[in-house]
């Protein structure tokens, strides 16, 4: 499988970045480790005419700590969130979250930017940014500016993000309190059938993977345990509001079972911890 | 920055050898590899970056060539199947754990198998069992079961780790 052609553009900093995307408008793709995009160009699902490369931008990469937020640059490896010292400290969901996201291989070259401002409903980083209450900084031509994480995944596939914007930084509250991920696959490496990211403590949040056109929070979850609900109560209330997909994994009925039963463990777990 | 391109010179180290083509941008690493380089014994298996037979080692740590632009690999350094053993020809110890734990049948899967393999005993010198089923989650193999070739990695772990052409691999 061959993509279609396109012209490649490699850029230096973000600023580069910005300028060829306004230079060429939303034929432009950007391209960061490229194991979302370069599959979708692979199958001609994806056809942008303009590669641009932010691949190299290192400044964007690492992690640190900014008071009581945690600062994730977008361009840091899956690999990377996963051997973060200061992750394992200060926000230890999204460290296990990006070591169940593909294989070896695929978390050396993947991003965590990558992975949010493509939007898969499949994907593993979005939910537990979600549950995490992330902030998004983003880089556009008129300078920064920062989106919820809530307010990021619009449709399928499709973001806040402008097409003449890039994805900076994520700014993650510190988390103090249990949490838990809990992914349903058939094998290894797969994408969840169904997943649940869940941190309870000073925040409670909860993600879903794979309930819907986007990633989700499941907010009748978190409302039921605001107003006292027992746990395991307010996981029956998990599949409210989704609208799963059927597809040769499962049916619609089944990711609804599992977004409940995978809720009620997470939470458990989360709380146990 | 350059204006767009549509013709890009990419220069890689392949296997110590500096190597320079012209490709077009949507030209894939194993490709460059297979094709313009006629290294074939990195493979093409399943083409959507399930399979791992197209492990290679880029700037020494396992990455997916079938999922890869050559653009993208622009000044790394790669180290292929065919850069494994020492130049004399003695096999690396992961190659010669396969040979003494009988870790393939048809070999297919086999060269990608190798780099994993490498890559892991490389940063994980003394991987646990399940450690290296971990590992080599994102490699297939339909002929083995994978308990010979989990036997072959812990052989190659005792018997010297991850060399690339003779050297450690750290």
């Amino acid at each position: 499988m061959i993509p279609a052609a396109f012209d490649y553009v490699r850029v230096d900093s973000a600023a580069e970045a910005v300028d060829a995307l306004v230079e060429h408008g939303d034929e432009a793709k950007l391209l960061a480790g490229g194991h979302s995009l370069v599959p979708l160009m692979k199958l001609r699902l994806a056809t942008p005419t303009v590669l641009v490369d932010i691949g190299r931008l290192d400044d964007l990469a690492g992690v640190r700590r900014d008071g009581d937020t945690v600062v994730v640059g977008a361009m840091t490896r899956h690999h990377e969130l996963e051997t973060s010292v200061v992750l394992a400290e200060s926000c230890p969901l999204l460290p296990f979250v990006a070591g169940q996201v593909g294989d070896p291989q695929v978390r050396r070259r993947g991003t965590i930017g990558g992975s949010i401002a493509h939007g898969d409903p499949a994907s593993d980083l979005p939910a537990a940014v979600l549950a995490l209450g992330a902030m998004l900084v983003v880089e556009g031509p008129s300078g920064r500016r920062e989106i919820a994480a809530d307010d990021f995944f619009l449709g399928f596939l499709e973001t806040a993000l402008a097409p003449d914007e890039l994805l900076v930084e994520l700014r993650i509250p510190e988390h103090r309190g249990g949490w838990s991920f809990q992914k349903f696959t058939r094998r290894a490496q797969d994408w969840a059938i169904v997943a649940v990211a869940a941190v309870t403590g000073n925040r409670v949040g909860v993600g879903l993977v794979n309930m819907g056109v986007t990633p989700l929070r499941a907010g009748a979850v978190e409302a039921a345990i605001a107003n006292g609900s027992e746990l395991a109560t307010a996981a029956d209330l998990a599949a409210e509001g989704t609208e799963p997909s059927a597809d040769l994994h499962a049916s619609v009925e089944f990711r609804e079972h599992l977004a409940r039963v995978l809720t009620r463990r997470a939470l458990l777990e989360a709380t146990a911890r | 920055m350059a204006g767009a391109q549509s013709a890009v010179e990419v220069t890689v180290t392949v296997n110590g050898v500096e190597e320079r083509r012209t490709v077009e941008p949507r030209r894939l690493l194993v490709h460059l590899i297979r094709e313009d380089l006629s290294l074939t014994g990195t493979h093409v298996g399943c083409d959507t970056s399930n399979c791992g037979a197209c492990t290679v080692l880029l700037d020494d740590r396992a990455v997916k060539s079938c999922t890869i632009l050559a653009v993208q690999a622009d000044g790394a350094s790669i180290t292929t199947v065919e850069g494994l053993a020492s130049p004399d020809g003695e096999l690396s110890p992961v190659q010669e754990g396969f040979r003494q734990e009988h870790g393939l049948q048809c070999g297919f899967c086999t060269p990608g198998m190798l780099m994993a393999s490498t890559g892991l005993l490389a940063t994980n010198p003394r991987p646990t069992d399940i450690e290296i089923r971990h590992a080599l989650e994102g490699n297939l193999c339909r002929c083995t079961g994978y308990q010979m070739i989990v036997a072959s990695v812990l052989w190659a772990a005792e018997h010297g780790g991850a060399t690339v052409a003779g050297e450690a691999l750290t």
